[in-house]
């Protein structure tokens, strides 16, 4: 009832909309990926047919056809690239003055800004993520934490006060698919500034921006050993991860991968940074700038599809203002344009893979099946490829699955809240606790939810920002250990 | 006329800010270290743990709002209660069978750990904190958050200095903690309990069991109330704290109690200490348009 007044209340202006009676022309983004038909593994700064010569395909998820053949690492390759990096450590990166290691970032960082538009190509077609995400976010801000970084190299006896901080050693890094290259960048930065060297295996089916970092370590003169990419499916993740070698790991992925991690580990001393996944609640007070929030609301879950594990999948919105806001998001809803990552019009692209759509397709049908409402834009998807509608739940409760499980597609469910309290209760009410966002007017409010909130990252009056200077990470069953600032930096140090 | 008969002391456990006997009416001897008998103490049960985390839980909050000016002016009253009854617990800690000498270092070096976290508690923010010079019109920072309610396991070895020193860095920032004392020498943690009651900590704070590592420690592995371990322990505990540990993803530190580790050392005392329990939150608030 009091949803319909205010929609009564409010009465939007007329609105054209033309649906598709005027298609836009296409805006492919047409320059070169520069790929090869083959990659190979990236150790002791050679690229390296695997040991057992076995690749695997990646493809396309936007159109479903074949990219290229990966090597796909297994256990000896793995040591080969542990034996690498450690020789490397003790010959060379270990000894090497702060400011020249630092020297070697900033010229990756360079590199990266002057193959960005061919790494988004790259990235966009091997992930399915829009190419103005991967030309405008991915690529800018991953050369930007090299730069960050590069800085820090040089001054890390400033990191701990009083204490003498050193590098671990090896660092073996395990990274996901929804941001290929930003996720090595946040993994091999502050693992190189501190005076590491590294061993990082890239996600099964976004392999190709990481193994062309290869080609930018190449192009910097890197010392061999420092960077090892190692190309694969779990089970070579699971080689890096437990490998002798390797003293410190770390892993961004699903809370559940993060968890077998752990178990693994157990009978180890090795250092570990998880960050793992999240059901962020997005947090709608009736005192909000409503068009900034139902544009921060867009981006929070839309952004990368979804594939964001800060995506804020859970909106909760205050009942007085919940009508008007339901009724701008089915609006803006159906203004999103979905279809080829490569266009430069597209908003949201291709979901990442076959698996990860059946994933999707099936915790919307138990949203419909467990009585939420489900509004869908009704614009056309391409006939070939990987896509999901965008979709919007409302009358979601807190039992439903789609209010507690992850779902990492376009996916938002819609709940209300009376009083902050209640709003509170329900953000926490989570084994998570990665991030939270807050809209509201009063800056004193921002800064009570943030301190209420159980969570690693609170965002006010914005959505899915990031940077190089900000710590990032989660509480809970979101995993510890920070990424990004000093705290970031300090989880690649040994404190002595 | 005949000697007076001495009343002896029934050891009883500080839990929520009381003397409890474990729920399961369950004792064990403890024997002086020429084998003689000295008292019966709480062989206390899981259950005992449950009720603990319990009044943990109860007395969090509060003790995570508290200025850290007043915290640290309880803490510093902690080392006074101690630094009264030196000699009392010098006794407690030559049941073990160190010389007197030995138990009055170990007690001295208890408090002067006790004023060093005293000092700490409104100073590790600006430390561990910062301002993030974000490239966006946002006032970025981040802040530390105390965990929760930390499940601290003491070595046998150093039955007072090292659970004092694992024990006052959680709650430096705020956390509350549920101790398993020296199982060979728990009788010192029945002499702190008396001392921090007579402190201005408040009951939950900190909550001291004795009992059998052994039997607890799958339950400090799983209780996922418990948001962090932090102890000195065997290789195969070390290994059931962590795989109880990844059901809810709980921070361990755990330091090797088969290597000897030298707790008097200033390294083993702390913002590493105190860094190692407490949550980064970092905050995007906008700066005006």
């Amino acid at each position: 009832m009091i949803m319909a007044r205010a929609s009564n209340k409010t009465n939007p202006a007329r609105e054209l909309v033309f649906g598709d009676l005027w298609e836009y022309d296409a805006a492919p983004e047409t320059a070169a990926p520069k790929l090869k038909k083959r990659y190979d593994l990236f150790i002791n700064g050679q690229f390296v047919a695997p040991k057992k010569g076995k690749y695997f395909t990646t493809i396309n998820p936007g159109t479903e056809v074949k990219i290229a053949d990966i090597a796909l690492g297994g256990a000896a390759d793995v040591d080969a690239a542990c034996k690498a990096a450690q020789k490397a450590f003790t010959t060379v990166w270990g000894p090497m003055p702060g400011k020249e290691r630092g020297k070697y970032l900033y010229r990756i960082a360079r590199l990266l800004q002057d193959h960005a538009r061919e790494f988004a190509v790259a990235e966009t077609m091997d992930g399915g993520k829009p190419i103005k995400e991967s030309r405008d976010f991915d690529l800018p801000m991953a050369a930007a934490h090299f730069f960050y970084h590069a800085g820090w190299a040089d001054k890390l006896p400033y990191l701990a006060a009083g204490r003498q901080v050193a590098p671990y050693g090896v660092v073996g890094q395990v990274i996901p698919w929804n941001f290929p290259l930003l996720m090595l960048a946040w993994k091999i930065a502050p693992a190189l500034a501190a005076g590491n060297c590294v061993v990082l295996k890239p996600a099964e089916t976004t392999s190709l921006t990481a193994l062309k970092f290869g080609e930018i370590c190449q192009e910097a003169g890197l010392p061999p050993g420092v960077v090892n990419i190692v190309s694969g499916a779990g089970e070579t993740g699971a080689a890096v991860i437990n490998h002798p070698l390797t003293s410190k790991v770390a892993f961004t992925g699903s809370t559940e991968v993060g968890k077998l991690i752990m178990r693994s580990l157990a009978g180890t001393e090795k250092k570990m940074t998880l960050e793992l996944g999240g059901k962020a609640a997005n947090i709608v007070f009736e005192d909000a700038p409503l068009d900034q929030a139902v544009e921060g609301i867009i981006n929070g879950i839309f952004f990368n599809q979804g594939h964001v594990c800060c995506a804020g999948s859970r909106l909760l919105v205050q009942e007085s203002v919940a009508g008007e806001v339901l009724a701008r998001l089915k609006r803006r809803l159906a203004t999103l344009r979905v279809g080829d990552p490569l266009d430069k019009n597209t908003d949201i692209g291709a979901i990442n893979s076959k698996e990860q759509l059946g994933k999707i397709t099936e915790l919307v049908k138990a949203g419909v099946a467990e009585g939420a409402e489900m509004h869908q834009s009704a614009c056309q998807l391409p006939a070939k490829g990987f896509y999901f509608r965008p979709t919007l739940f409302a009358k979601v409760s807190m039992s439903h699955r789609i209010a507690r499980e992850e779902i990492f597609g376009p996916v938002l469910s819609m709940l209300t809240f009376r009083t902050l309290e209640e709003a509170v209760e329900k953000a926490n009410n989570t084994p998570y606790g990665l991030s939270a966002g807050v809209w509201t007017d009063k800056g004193s409010k921002i800064l009570k939810m943030s301190t209420l909130l159980k969570a690693g990252v609170v965002w006010a009056n914005t959505y899915n920002k990031f940077d190089p200077a900000s710590p990032f990470g989660g509480y809970k069953e979101s995993g510890f250990g920070r990424e990004g600032g000093k705290q970031g930096l300090m989880d690649y140090c040994k404190v002595g | 006329m005949s000697a007076r008969l001495t009343i002896t002391k029934t050891p009883k456990c500080y839990v929520g800010g009381a003397f409890i006997r474990s729920e399961s009416g369950r004792v064990f001897e403890l024997k002086d270290h020429k084998g003689e008998f000295f008292a019966n103490v709480p062989l206390c049960s899981r259950k005992d743990l449950r009720n603990a985390v319990e009044a943990a839980a109860k007395a969090g909050p509060g003790w995570a709002k508290r200025t850290a000016f007043n915290r640290g002016q309880i803490l510093y009253r902690v080392a006074e209660m101690i630094e009264s009854r030196v000699e009392d617990m010098a006794g407690a800690l030559m049941l073990g069978g160190v010389t007197k000498a030995a138990a009055m270092k170990e007690v001295v070096a208890a408090v002067e750990r006790i004023v060093h976290y005293a000092g700490w508690t409104d100073k590790y923010e600006a430390m561990l904190g910062s301002v993030n010079p974000v490239a966006s019109a946002h006032f970025n920072f981040t802040v530390t958050e105390p965990m929760g309610i930390i499940g601290v396991l003491a070595p046998d070895e150093r039955p007072l200095l090292a659970l004092v020193s694992l024990i006052l860095p959680a709650i430096t920032s705020g956390n509350c903690v549920v101790a398993l004392a020296s199982e060979t020498q728990p009788y010192p943690a029945i002499l702190l309990g008396e001392m921090l009651a007579v402190s201005d900590l408040p009951g939950g704070v900190v909550n001291l069991l004795t009992g059998k590592r052994a039997e607890m420690v799958p339950t400090f592995a799983t209780h996922e109330h418990l948001r962090a371990i932090s102890g000195a322990v065997n290789a195969e505990q070390r290994k059931a704290l962590r795989l109880g540990a990844a059901e809810s993803v709980k921070r361990v530190r755990l330091w090797k109690a088969e290597e000897a580790v030298d707790w008097e050392s200033d390294a083993m005392e702390g913002l590493e200490e105190i860094r190692a329990l407490v949550e980064c939150k970092t905050t995007w608030h906008p700066v005006g348009g």
